[in-house]
């Protein structure tokens, strides 16, 4: 029944000896559920020599580590990862499993949720626990307005999410903190699988840079055509910032689709983020708003861009972003250090 | 080779408005098209086929009836043979429960005629979850590849092929045997022109259309809004951020206002 379930686990996707930044956060996120539920947090941990992860995830908050340590599981692979975590879940029974929204977790999670006939959400930007009925509230951006939508799960367990990176916030990490490493053993066979990892490829093109970049320019519909949006460039050309677009932008295909901001596109957290006739749609603004500094020029001053904006400019943005220009010119940069900008 | 597209009709949220207002949708102009990355999977089976030089494509839907739309649709880009499952017991299906009807309805295309790949759209654009490929291949047992850029080789003999797979940082290759089920990215192909002889077919077309009693050992527990486990629980407005500082003046004033926030930052910019 579902009262055997406790335990709140985080699913630690890692690669190169590294863990994703998405799986820290996680486990961020992960320890004030726990808390609430006075149960333990456990982070589960998959993969080839990767038993010297296990003092990272409870670092970042994890009492507990599952670990399968398998040549197999070298690389990941719906079908092993599968086997390994479908194993962990039925015999240490979570209340709430969460994964990252990233491609690995996305595919993982959608497979064992239908293993385990239980209840998945994707996408989560938002995440609490009714505490009296220990129920994951996972919240994500609703089709259909600018609104948000509570999705929960009562009958099955474990309640599942994906959630997106750069939403949630890490602990810093802790070399004194204590944990427990439950190792489990599986058998897989390599005879047995089905699909083989022949070669990855790393690309640091502009979809990485965007997600990196200490600033972006962001411009929006409000540019009116491809010619005005030049002035997004020419600003990120003056200051060293990537550019970014909305996806009315992409649509009208003024940037290419992998420079999309927002639910459907990427999550960013630059230091510094123009938001450039931009209306700041509920979709826009969950890719954007925990940017430490945002800047907003939109000629309408009801436009919900401004209830994220530090600063807000109401004018037109073919009148201000040339001022604009003209003047950061003028911003004397000391060169001597190192050029803090992707 | 039998290739099953999964498609599904959505609202064209190109089209779709939010009122930034009212926070409510506008759908006075919001036509139903089929899924766009759905439109690619077609697209890719027809370039398959075309590539083997032999091949069948079906096309699976769930929806209500004017779903058939977007069979014919598919049957314009390419696609040979169409099933709609349209029922009052698949309404209000989360993923879990559109997988498992789905999956009940390619059991029965298969029995006719074996399935070597199934192909879905990386996700539907009105719902955003992408769950619902995976847990079609889990139900039958076959492996499932998301985000697929490139299928770059088929090997018929050994029945094996060489996909690109798109990850968070680049991509991986991967060789998968069949049958097997794909999730296909928008950047896999080019939509093409549909031939006129595709056109007329699929104005032409009736798609078989299967209800809960068509399908075989179907467990209705499993079904629509029943055999969903997730709910809607709460619909709020986002809580409102700690922004909101217009800044005043002339435009010239607000931009040197804006300049000396900048300034405190100007480790940051790279001035040209
Ligand atoms: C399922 C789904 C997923 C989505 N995913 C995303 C996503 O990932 N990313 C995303 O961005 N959107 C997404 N959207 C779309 C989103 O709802 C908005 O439609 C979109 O963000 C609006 O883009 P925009 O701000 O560029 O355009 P608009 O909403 O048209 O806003 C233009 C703004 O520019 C202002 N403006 C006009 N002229 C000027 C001028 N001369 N100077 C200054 N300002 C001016 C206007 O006042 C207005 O506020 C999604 C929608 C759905 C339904």
């Amino acid at each position: 029944m579902i009262e055997e379930y406790r335990g709140v686990w985080v699913f630690i996707e890692q690669s190169d000896g590294e863990i994703a930044g998405v799986s820290k956060e996680l486990l961020g996120a992960g320890s004030k559920l726990a808390e609430k539920l006075d149960v333990p947090l456990a982070g589960v941990l998959l993969g080839e020599g990767i038993r010297e992860l296990s003092s990272q995830v409870i670092g970042y908050g994890a009492d507990i580590v599952y670990l399968i340590d398998h040549p197999v599981l070298k690389h990941y692979r719906t079908e092993s990862y599968m086997k390994g975590v479908n194993f962990l879940a039925e015999k240490y029974k979570p209340e709430i499993f969460l994964y990252g929204a990233t491609p690995n977790g996305k595919d993982l999670a959608s497979a064992v949720a239908t293993d385990l006939s239980t209840g998945l959400t994707a996408d989560t930007t938002m995440l609490d626990v009714d505490i009296d009925k220990r129920l994951l509230e996972a919240s994500r951006p609703a089709f259909g307005g600018n609104i948000m939508a509570t999705i929960l799960c009562k009958k099955n367990r474990p309640q599942m999410a994906t959630v997106r990176p750069k939403v949630m916030k890490a602990l810093s990490f802790d070399e004194s903190r204590q944990g427990k490493i439950i190792e489990e053993e599986i058998v897989l066979n390599e005879e047995d699988m089905r699909t083989k990892v022949i070669n990855i490829v790393k690309d640091v093109t502009k979809k990485a840079n965007l997600a990196d970049a200490h600033v972006i320019v962001c411009g929006g519909k409000g540019l009116g055509d491809a010619e005005g949006f030049k002035l997004i460039h020419e600003l990120a050309n003056t200051i060293g910032a990537s550019v970014g677009g909305t996806r009315d932008v992409i649509e009208a295909g003024w940037l290419p689709h992998e420079l999309q901001i927002g639910q459907t596109g990427e999550t960013v957290t630059p230091k510094i983020y123009f938001a450039i006739g931009v209306s700041g749609a509920i979709q826009h603004v969950v890719g954007m708003k925990n940017s430490e500094l945002i800047i907003a020029i939109n000629n309408d001053p009801n436009a919900p861009i401004f209830e994220v904006a530090t600063y807000g400019i109401v004018g037109d943005a073919h009148e201000v972003v040339p001022k604009l220009i003209e003047q950061v010119k003028q911003l004397r940069v000391e060169q001597g250090g190192e050029v803090s900008y992707v | 080779m039998h290739i099953v597209v999964c498609v599904k009709q959505v609202p064209d949220t190109k089209i779709i408005k939010i009122n930034p207002k009212t926070n409510t949708l506008d759908r006075r102009s919001a036509p139903a098209i089929l899924n766009p990355y759905d439109a690619h999977a077609v697209q890719e089976a027809v370039k398959l086929k075309q590539a083997l030089g032999q091949g069948k494509i079906s096309v699976l839907s769930m929806g209500p009836p004017q779903a058939t739309e977007v069979i014919k649709k598919s049957i314009e880009i390419g696609a040979d043979e169409g099933y709609l499952i349209s029922d009052r017991a698949f309404a209000g299906a989360d993923t879990l429960a559109t997988s498992y009807a789905l999956s009940k309805a390619l059991e029965k295309i298969a029995a006719k005629h074996p399935i070597d790949i199934v192909i879905c759209g990386k996700h539907a654009i009105d719902g955003d979850t992408g769950q619902v490929g995976p847990g079609i291949a889990r139900r039958m047992d076959i492996p499932p590849i998301t985000n697929v850029i490139e299928v770059t080789k088929f090997d018929k003999e050994n029945r094996i092929i060489l996909v690109k797979r798109k990850l968070t940082n680049g991509y991986e290759e991967l060789e998968v045997q069949l049958p097997c089920l794909l999730t296909v990215e928008k950047e896999i192909n080019q939509i093409a022109y549909s031939p006129l002889p595709n056109m007329i077919r699929a104005a032409r077309y009736k798609p078989n259309i299967w209800s809960v009693g068509d399908l075989e050992a179907v467990d209705k527990a499993q079904l629509g809004l029943k055999g969903s486990p997730t709910v809607v629980g709460k619909m709020f407005t986002p809580p409102k951020l700690d922004g909101g500082k217009l800044l005043e003046g002339a435009v010239d004033e607000q931009v040197k206002q804006l300049i000396e926030v900048l300034s405190e930052r100007k480790e940051l910019l790279n001035v040209k």
